[in-house]
């Protein structure tokens, strides 16, 4: 498949890896912060190519992971209305909430409906005016401008019965405190690629110079990631903390301004819980008060109900890049995709999830 | 990956919920369905037919071997370019038989409609299913209808049964595989899942996507005859090559070894599965096989396949191994192993 087999190509894989094992003197840590990353660095084993200096943990950029216990009890709790229908990415519908998940809500008799993109919610709204459907909107800066459209669509098309439960998250706030813990040990950062090339990289440069951390926007092909992790390393060792970008042929330093606009015409942004991280401020985004009237939170009066996370699961500690899923001692065994303790053994961009899939083995011979 | 780790309190597991309700996932041909052979249907069941677990149950008639098999059609919706849920019905059941080495000889056909269904498309349904089981060279002998009320089926259901019988010195088991098999697929996969999906949700591109739904007892009759050292047969439909591959490792007690640089799939699917984050190897296909063979018939096995015309993309993707039994790993195109996991339930497509 021509733009992609080039980024898959062992030749150059294998290339990048030897020029890293050459320009390497040190131990260092890197994170990725995009699940997408996460996701292809384990699915190609790329870590099997690094020399053992480089260690990869791997960041909070899964965004179903990172949805709070308390928003999925929400839609979980909308779509047992009788007159809703919840609409959202299939993905979500596996993450448990705090007593059940939304593909048993279904199997209750919940409208729920799986859906590629907004636009297809917002077609059924159009369809059934009698129901009230309800988008269940996350993500990171790459789904927001596509649901900040939607939002101005519906509102052009007055369908008001359409509504957003929205709980986008942004990624700049959660580098900044991974960087403030105490714990921290990543030395350098993979900038996500698609946030990058909706918002650019110029949040990115701050943190570069306040943290005195290298990052490089990479993209989500094996070559790219491996390339990614070569700038970072040749940066780390001649001790430089810059912004550099790899994904060149998606993302320049401003970013998308068309959809950026987009996010700020419908969009504010708030404090947001992240799950198994905390109360990270500044770090979400929220409806506009002009567009109250296609917020779900505001037409439903939700109601905030404290929920404890499954203690067994160390979700903070992966998510924070501060232990690898394998590490967890209910990993494979009492938590798996089918009877998940925590988010990341759900999503397929969770790191837990991708370690099962594709790494299993390794642990239980280990084991 | 053993380091010792700090600060983390450990306290008891939480009780998991129990699955109380039947989900979506249970039908998806992944590990939720297996469960529920394994924790509902065999206790209920057992006995030695229904334990090989096949896709065919063989059972012995005064010395003649009878193969077995029943699917339902649910399929939405029920035109698609390549096929229809008429010849669908007649495919999947022959090819059930097929696997097990029959000669596929009669079928049963019943139909459960929708109140409101149109006579129109009854009709051309009818005679799909009547011109499928004509050119597989198989009779449907009996049938039923039932008709159930608007809005308690999604037009029309099908269910197939058939039967077939195993010529002698044909004995095929997905609990054969034994270490050092070579491990052949007959063409691309996910051609069907990928059709169907993009009639469904109205996708377009640029080339049209057809289901590959074909009757496979013929090639296999020729890869029989060519190569009698076939060890198990299966045909990856629901939960794609994958869930296929992952039944054979548990029942035979093997590992599966796949090679991904030469695991065929058409640019077509490849480009659909980029764009809607799907991965080939769990898309579903209707026509065709993966089969187990002895090494020293691995290439005699391969050209009777590619002989034939649904088998002239046929590849061997793979070998039997001694090692991480159970488990089937992929060597990447990178060179470095992954696993290839039996999908819990239905594969989502990601978020971004």
């Amino acid at each position: 498949m021509k733009y992609i087999d080039e980024y898959r190509d062992p030749q150059v894989a294998r290339g990048i890896a030897a020029q890293i094992a050459r320009c390497v003197t040190q131990s260092w840590v890197l994170m990725e912060i995009c699940g997408g990353q996460t996701h292809t660095l384990v699915r190609y084993g790329i870590d099997e190519l690094l020399p053992p200096q480089i260690r990869l943990v791997h960041g909070p950029g899964c965004p179903v992971c990172v949805t709070p216990l308390e928003t999925i009890d929400k839609a979980i709790a909308l779509a047992g209305h009788s007159d809703v229908t919840l609409v959202s990415y299939g993905d979500m519908l596996r993450v448990p909430g705090s007593r059940t998940d939304l593909f048993h809500a279904k199997a209750d008799g919940a409208d729920v409906r799986v859906v590629y993109s907004p636009l297809a919610a917002l077609r059924i709204a159009a369809r059934q005016p009698e129901r009230k459907v309800v988008f269940f909107a996350i993500g990171f800066e790459t789904t927001a401008p596509a649901h900040a459209l939607t939002v101005q669509q519906a509102a052009r098309e007055r369908l008001l019965n359409f509504s957003l439960l929205a709980s986008h998250v942004l990624v700049p706030p959660a580098i900044r405190v991974l960087l403030e813990s105490p714990r921290n040990r990543v030395q350098g950062f993979i900038a996500p690629g698609h946030v990058c090339t909706v918002m650019g990289w110029r949040e990115y440069e701050v943190l570069a110079k306040d943290f005195r951390v290298p990052m490089v926007v990479g993209g989500f092909e094996p070559a790219d990631l491996l390339e990614a992790i070569r700038m970072l390393v040749v940066q780390l060792e001649e001790g430089r903390a810059e912004v550099e970008n790899q994904y060149v042929r998606s993302v320049d330093r401003f970013g998308n301004l068309t959809a950026q606009r987009a996010m700020q015409e419908v969009f504010e942004v708030c404090d947001r819980k992240w799950r198994g991280i905390g109360l990270i401020p500044q770090s979400g985004l929220r409806l506009r008060r002009e567009f109250a009237a296609f917020d779900a939170e505001n037409i439903f009066a939700l109601e905030d109900v404290a929920v404890q996370e499954p203690p067994e699961c160390i979700s903070a500690e992966v998510l924070q890049g501060l232990k690898a899923p394998t590490e967890c001692p209910a990993f494979a065994t009492r938590c798996t995709p089918e009877k998940p303790l925590g988010a990341p053994m759900v999503s397929s961009e969770g790191a837990c999830a991708a370690y099962y899939l594709y790494r299993r083995h390794d642990v239980l011979c280990a084991k | 990956m053993s380091k010792r780790t700090d600060t983390i309190e450990l306290s008891c597991p939480v009780p998991l919920p129990a699955r109380e309700k039947i989900l979506l996932g249970h039908g998806s041909g992944g590990r939720l369905t297996a469960e529920l052979i394994r924790d509902i249907f065999l206790p209920a069941f057992r006995n030695p037919a229904l334990e090989r677990l096949d896709d065919q149950a063989i059972v012995n008639i005064s010395g003649l071997r009878l193969a077995v098999t029943t699917d339902s059609f649910v399929v939405n919706p029920l035109f698609f370019p390549g096929g229809d849920i008429g010849s669908l019905a007649v495919h999947g059941t022959v090819n059930d038989l097929a696997m097990g080495g029959a000669q596929p000889l009669y079928l049963s056909a019943a139909f459960i409609l929708e109140e409101g269904l149109s006579m129109e498309t009854l009709r051309r349904v009818v005679d799909s299913l009547r011109r499928a089981a004509a050119d597989a060279g198989i009779e449907v002998v009996t049938g039923d209808t039932k008709v159930v009320e608007k809005g308690k089926g999604d037009g029309l259901f099908i269910n197939t049964t058939g039967i077939g019988v195993v010529p002698h010195g044909v004995s095929l088991s997905s609990d054969q595989a034994r270490p050092d098999d070579a491990i052949l697929l007959s063409g691309p996969l996910g051609d069907h899942g990928i059709a169907i999906l993009a009639q469904r949700e109205g996708l377009e591109f640029e080339s049209e996507i057809r289901s590959d739904s074909a009757p496979l007892h013929r090639m296999v009759a020729a890869l029989l005859a060519e190569a009698p050292a076939v060890r198990c047969m299966r045909d990856p439909t629901r939960g794609g090559l994958s869930s296929a591959l992952n039944e054979i490792a548990a029942q035979s007690g093997v590992g599966l070894e796949l090679d991904e640089c030469v695991i065929p799939v058409s640019e077509a699917v490849k480009s659909a599965c980029e764009l809607l984050g799907l991965d080939p190897h769990y898309v579903a296909n209707e026509g065709k096989l993966v089969a187990i063979v002895a090494p020293e018939a691995a290439e005699k096995a391969l050209a009777a396949l590619r002989s034939h015309p649904l088998g002239q993309e046929a590849q061997i993707i793979g070998r039997v191994t001694a090692s991480h039994k159970g488990l089937v790993v992929l060597r990447t195109v990178l060179g470095t192993t992954r696993i290839v996991d039996m999908l819990s339930g239905d594969q989502l497509p990601r978020i971004c």
